[in-house]
């Protein structure tokens, strides 16, 4: 048996051979994608005005927010994690810049605070679990209940945002051709887009992946794993800040009841993405194919007229073929 | 005297012996028990009445967590129990008859126990993670439920379904008897038969209990069922509180609820060993703070910033880096001599 | 390769001492390492050889002694001091990244960059660089678990050599290679010694480590048995370095080769060509009733595989099981507990014990798993069951409520050996069972191995010290890098004849009887 190159047959076998030698965590990606082309051309073909500008534009707008929350989570769950705070500190953060702009504090100074806010409690949950080897799944429901617990001390009630600054970014909207792009669309992008680089081109993100891989092998290698740990929860829990001033721009007001939910939405949007929950493996650009797919389904439940519940069945239901067939690929592979 | 203070109940016991103690401190009308009618009210007995639910599905989780597995379904499938049995009296004929409540009750928790089956195949047969074969009904269940009240929070009377929740038998709530018929047959199910040795030993050591010829796959299975199966009842309980099938607020967080009430027992999230009395304690604290943090003024709200901070000094009492901390500084304080701390470290 | 001792040693570790709570791990041993020659370090478990790589690795720090590194005295507290150090190893699970590209494993770390970023095709280009210097030429963008062990581990050298490693420890590097890559495997280190690398090589498998060392270096129980050029050394003698010759304090009990086996009838329990693919080459075993067969041979030689294999602890590739007769389907452990199969695992830490359960609680779970969930085993039946095992084997403290993880190691073994006789089996594999107890708790088992035979019991009894082997086997087989070389009759043998066969030179074609 050499060790030295499998020389390849040429033609197509050998092409499809090196593919999945080399990107094999892109093929649950390319599954979802497949997937919402396949949910858009049926909304098609059912309801006949499905697949226009004006529906995918707004596809991007209502789902900017857990677009950036995928970012985040998906930095998490890379390392074998799990961040359940990320709706709390979504509301918790939201209702904080509301009630500071409501009590007259410039804009200026309300975002950076939103920003650290939740930096600040997804630190708290790295601490946690690097430090004190609580499990992330605990950690993060502490955070979880942190930040909710927080939401409503800073208010009971939803606070309406009048800030011309935040309104903006959720009411310009930039016309091409019947295509709209609001700035939060714009903001979501380009965190995916920055999420995607550093993932791909800096040693943090390398070692984000190689955590995911064999956290063990990663600390023999000598990278600095647990540094790494804590910035991706401390990423995380910033993605949520940012869902926050972005969701608070959305809706005009900051509630303490948003985002109930949500990280389960977020997280199955990154595993439809292709992000492997075992960690290791899985693209940004995949979880963005994610929230479009949620974002699809409930847009084609609206338009259905069917009751709002059948999304998080339906996600539910996708979620769980995911992760069978995760499942199966996993078994055999390693029987081999 | 030491082998009592390390007696693994200590903790928790004296955990809630200081909240109650607390509690009368500050408001001594916390332990008084009025008697109006042969019926006996007041806080404690509202805990009584009140942490029926919780300790029903608490308890289920506890045999979970004891296979080293989590159900976080528990709360979606009490809104399921609940959906189907509102709707089956909504449609009867006769809401009040007990046949109606028989068969509603009966098919709202068959509905879980299925559900819990189900979870029980993902985790034991596929072996997909517990956290994420659970995530799936948590997320999909409340919608499930909302489709079977067809999108409304159904609404019936019915005085015997009432009675379950807010009546009262020979002087105590009955949701309190609920509550002790379910913790007796629980323990006696797990001790008087080998299934609690037996879960125990898969939760401990998985490998040396296959090699032994234990049946772990049957074990988890089971366990997962049951979780299904009394967080059925618990949904059962809830719905007959507030008359009503609310598929969004029933049972909200109460898997976290639950979840701290077994760790706060003593129970090990890595599995194992577990104790029932440990979460009766433990769904006992966590009811009495609830009333606690209501009585402070705070609004239930923010109620979960307690919580949360509960949850960071459970875990670093439990945590081993703090434990090893506080064990050398307690060495080091009590050194005779500096040839104690060295060999202590 | 002729050594020339004049060369300064690049590691030179004087008089290192490690102590655990209750075990003194290393005692005193001196160990130095030359560059540009393949040192092997052999020894059998618990003989401290790990131990003493950790302390070079800096995983663990020493309590006595030193280490230079070329001259220099060092200390490490950390892995990475170690690596800083010029110290490189490459484990035998490959601790690499699976999910990511082999060049990307290459260099992980070390990347280099441009404009800020990564630059990928740098990267690629340096790691395939470096896989080229140990003459591979695979695709670099290709995922590391796409590729074999073999080829996994040699990403793991070219990483070590990435940092520009002085020392390279490979620790079981050929445990899942087959014959092939195990001889590019040994280019690759013939290639890097050349080059001033100093080697460190670990390895059970006696063949490959004539093969391929300069220098052999034997401990034994924390000691410092032997150190010798490989040439000066013959297999005999390195064998009984390793296994050594333990006073016999144990000559009390009755030679069980004077009672004779009949062999007429059906074996309790015979296997042929039985096997898996990289764990274990297709072996023949038969046991009787009242016989004790033992297995000898080094650690990794395949003992415990095949035995597991027997039992249904690992599923076989080939080969059927028979039990008296009608083969039978052995693929988990409860169809051998049905028929009546039991197996004492030699790690009972991990895979015996039930260490938070108490000592009648562990006892009793055979038969507990057996009768089923719903009719438990307690109050007076438990008790009387417990206190005649506790009794029958000498547990110590005779509490039947302690957690068997507070009980010493020989109590522990004890406490599973009474779980199994109490399911009343026909065979039992007992699996190194008296590894790491105190003389005492090795005597009692083992004359209760020899009752139990005498009493019709079928015994299979693998150990790594021969005098029990030899002791108490009617019959022995012998084992040797994952076959099975042949069997021995107990009847007039004695540790040496059992040693010599292991040692015997391998034969290319089929094996021979060792009669």
């Amino acid at each position: 048996m050499s060790l030295t190159t499998t020389r390849p047959l040429d033609g197509l076998r050998a092409r499809v051979d090196r593919f999945t030698s080399r990107r094999a965590s892109w093929i649950p990606v390319f599954a979802a994608l497949g997937i919402l082309i396949a949910l858009l051309v049926a909304g098609q073909v059912y309801f006949g005005n499905f697949i226009t500008p004006r529906v995918l534009s707004s596809l991007l707008l209502d789902n900017a927010y857990l677009l950036i929350l995928a970012v985040g989570m998906t930095f998490v769950i890379l390392t074998a994690g799990i961040d359940l705070s990320v709706g709390a500190v979504l509301a918790f953060t939201a209702i904080l810049g509301a009630r500071l702009l409501s009590e007259g504090f410039p804009v200026v100074v309300v975002i950076p605070v939103m920003l650290v806010g939740g930096s600040l409690i997804g630190l708290l949950i790295g601490v946690l679990i690097q430090f004190f080897d609580v499990q992330p799944f605990i950690a993060s429901l502490a955070g979880m209940f942190a930040a909710r617990g927080l939401a409503f001390l800073v208010s009971l009630s939803s606070i309406k945002v009048e800030d011309p600054v935040i309104l903006w970014l959720q009411t310009k909207l930039f016309y091409i051709d019947g295509w709209f792009l609001s700035p939060t669309g714009i903001i979501a992008i380009g965190v995916v887009i920055a999420g995607a680089l550093v993932l791909q081109f800096t040693r943090f993100g390398r070692t984000i992946y190689a955590i995911g891989g064999n956290e063990q092998s990663a600390r023999l290698m000598g990278l600095p794993v647990v540094r790494t740990k804590l910035l991706a929860y401390v990423i995380s829990g910033a993605c949520a800040g940012l869902a926050g001033i972005v969701f608070t721009a959305y809706q005009g007001a900051g509630y303490p009841l948003n985002g109930v939910g949500t990280e389960l939405d977020t997280i199955a949007a990154v595993v439809i993405g292709g992000t492997l929950l075992t960690g290791g493996s899985g693209f940004v650009l995949g979880s963005m194919i994610g929230v479009f797919v949620y974002g699809t389904i409930k847009t084609a439940i609206s338009f259905l007229g069917a009751e709002q519940s059948w999304t998080r069945i339906t996600i539910g239901a996708l979620l769980l073929m995911f992760v069978v067939v995760q499942r199966v690929i996993v078994a055999r592979s390693s029987r081999r | 005297m030491t082998r009592i203070l390390r007696h693994r109940l200590v903790l928790p016991i004296a955990a809630l012996v200081a909240l109650v103690l607390v509690n009368t401190i500050s408001r001594p009308s916390f332990v008084s028990i009025t008697v109006r009618d042969g019926q006996l009210y007041g806080s404690v007995i509202d805990i009584l009445r009140n942490s029926a639910p919780l300790m029903l599905v608490a308890l289920g989780m506890t045999i979970v967590i004891a296979t080293r597995g989590i159900d976080l379904s528990v709360g979606a499938l009490m809104a399921v129990s609940g959906a189907v049995a509102l709707t089956i009296i909504d449609g009867s004929g006769a809401p009040d008859s007990p046949a109606t409540l028989a068969i509603a009750i009966a098919a709202g928790v068959a509905v879980t126990l299925v559900f819990g089956a189900w979870n029980g195949f993902l985790v034991a047969v596929l072996g997909i993670q517990p956290i994420i074969a659970t995530l799936v009904l948590m997320l999909a269940g409340r919608g499930i439920a909302l489709l079977i009240t067809g999108g409304f929070i159904t609404t019936v009377t019915s005085t015997p379904y009432k009675f379950m929740s807010q009546g009262y038998l020979l002087g105590l709530p009955f949701a309190f008897y609920v509550s002790v018929v379910a913790i007796v047959l629980v323990a006696v199910i797990q001790r008087r038969t080998a299934l609690g040795v037996l879960t125990e030993s898969v939760g401990i050591n998985p490998e040396a209990s296959r090699l032994a010829g234990v049946r772990s796959r049957g074990i988890v299975w089971g366990a997962y069922a049951a979780s299904g199966l009394l967080a059925g009842f618990a949904g059962i309980l809830y719905s007959s509180n507030i008359m009503a099938a609310d598929a969004n607020a029933a049972g909200q967080y109460i898997e976290l609820d639950a979840i701290l009430a077994v760790v706060l027992g003593g129970t090990s999230l890595m599995g194992g060993k577990f104790s029932i009395a440990g979460t009766v304690i433990g769904v006992f604290t966590i009811q009495t703070l609830k009333s606690t943090i209501t009585f402070l003024g705070v609004p239930p709200a923010v109620s979960p910033l307690f919580m949360a901070l509960v949850v960071v000094i459970v875990v670093l009492v439990q945590s081993q880096r703090v434990r090893g901390g506080t064990l050398r500084l307690w060495n080091a304080l009590t050194a005779r001599s500096t040839k104690d701390a060295e060999v202590a470290r | 390769m002729t050594e020339d001792t004049a060369v300064r040693p690049i590691v030179a570790m004087t008089g290192i001492t490690i102590r655990f709570p209750g075990v003194l791990a290393l005692d005193n041993v001196d160990f130095a390492l030359r560059p540009g020659e393949v040192h092997s370090l052999m020894g059998e478990n618990g003989a401290g050889k790990s131990t003493l790589i950790k302390a070079l690795t800096g995983v663990y720090a020493i309590d006595g002694g030193s280490i230079l590194i070329d001259g220099e005295p060092r200390s490490f507290a950390h892995t990475a001091d170690a690596q800083a150090a010029g110290i490189s190893t490459v484990y035998q699970e490959v601790n690499l990244c699976p999910n990511l590209s082999v060049g990307e494993n290459v260099m992980l770390g070390h990347e280099p960059r441009r404009a800020g970023g990564i630059d990928w095709r740098a990267t690629h280009a340096e790691a395939a660089r470096h896989l080229g210097n140990l003459g591979v030429a695979i695709d670099t963008h290709s995922i590391l678990s796409s590729h074999s062990i073999a080829l996994q581990q040699l990403v793991a050298i070219s990483r070590a050599m990435v940092t520009e490693s002085r020392v390279l420890v490979l620790d079981e590097p050929t445990s899942s290679l087959d014959r092939g890559e195990v001889v590019q495997l040994f280019g690759v280190i013939r290639d890097l010694r050349d080059r001033g690398v100093a080697i460190l090589f670990v390895s059970h498998f006696l063949d490959q480590v004539f093969e391929i060392s300069d220098h052999i270096t034997v401990l034994r129980n924390g000691r410092l048995v032997g150190s010798s050029p490989a040439a000066d050394l013959t297999r005999g003698e390195l064998v009984a370095q390793m296994l050594g010759r333990e006073f016999d304090e144990l000559a009390s009990i009755s030679q069980a080769a004077d009672r004779s086996i009949d062999r007429g009838g059906h074996p309790v329990v015979s296997a042929t060509g039985l096997g898996r693919r990289g764990v274990l080459e297709p072996s023949d075993l038969d046991v009787f009733d009242g016989e004790v067969v033992g297995i000898a041979g080094l650690l990794g030689s395949g003992r415990t595989e095949l035995v597991r294999l027997l039992y249904g602890a690992d599923h076989a590739d080939s080969g059927r099981v028979a039990v008296r007769g009608s083969t039978v389907r052995l693929t988990t452990p409860r169809h051998a507990i049905e028929n009546r199969i039991a197996f004492s695992s030699e790690d009972r830490r991990a895979e015996g014990i039930i260490g938070d359960l108490t000592v009648a609680e562990n006892i009793v779970l055979g038969i507990q798993a057996r009768r089923g969930w719903l009719r438990k085993i307690g109050g007076a039946e438990q008790a009387s069951i417990v206190a005649e095992y506790i009794e029958a084997l000498g547990v110590r403290p005779a509490d039947p409520s302690m957690l068997v993880r507070n009980l010493s190691g020989g109590n522990q073994q004890k406490v599973l050996l009474a779980r199994w006789l109490a399911t009343a089996p026909q065979l039992i594999i007992l699996d190194e069972p008296t590894r790491g107890i105190d003389v005492g708790a090795k005597a009692d088992i083992q004359r209760k191995v020899a009752e139990l035979a005498g009493q019709g019991l079928a015994v299979v009894f693998i150990s790594s010290e021969l005098e029990e082997v030899v002791r108490l086997a009617h019959r022995i087989v012998v084992m040797r890098d994952r076959r099975k070389l042949g069997e021995l009759d107990a009847h007039d043998t004695n540790v040496d004849d059992v040693v010599a066969a292991i040692a015997a030179e391998a034969r290319e074609e089929a094996r021979e009887g060792v009669a």
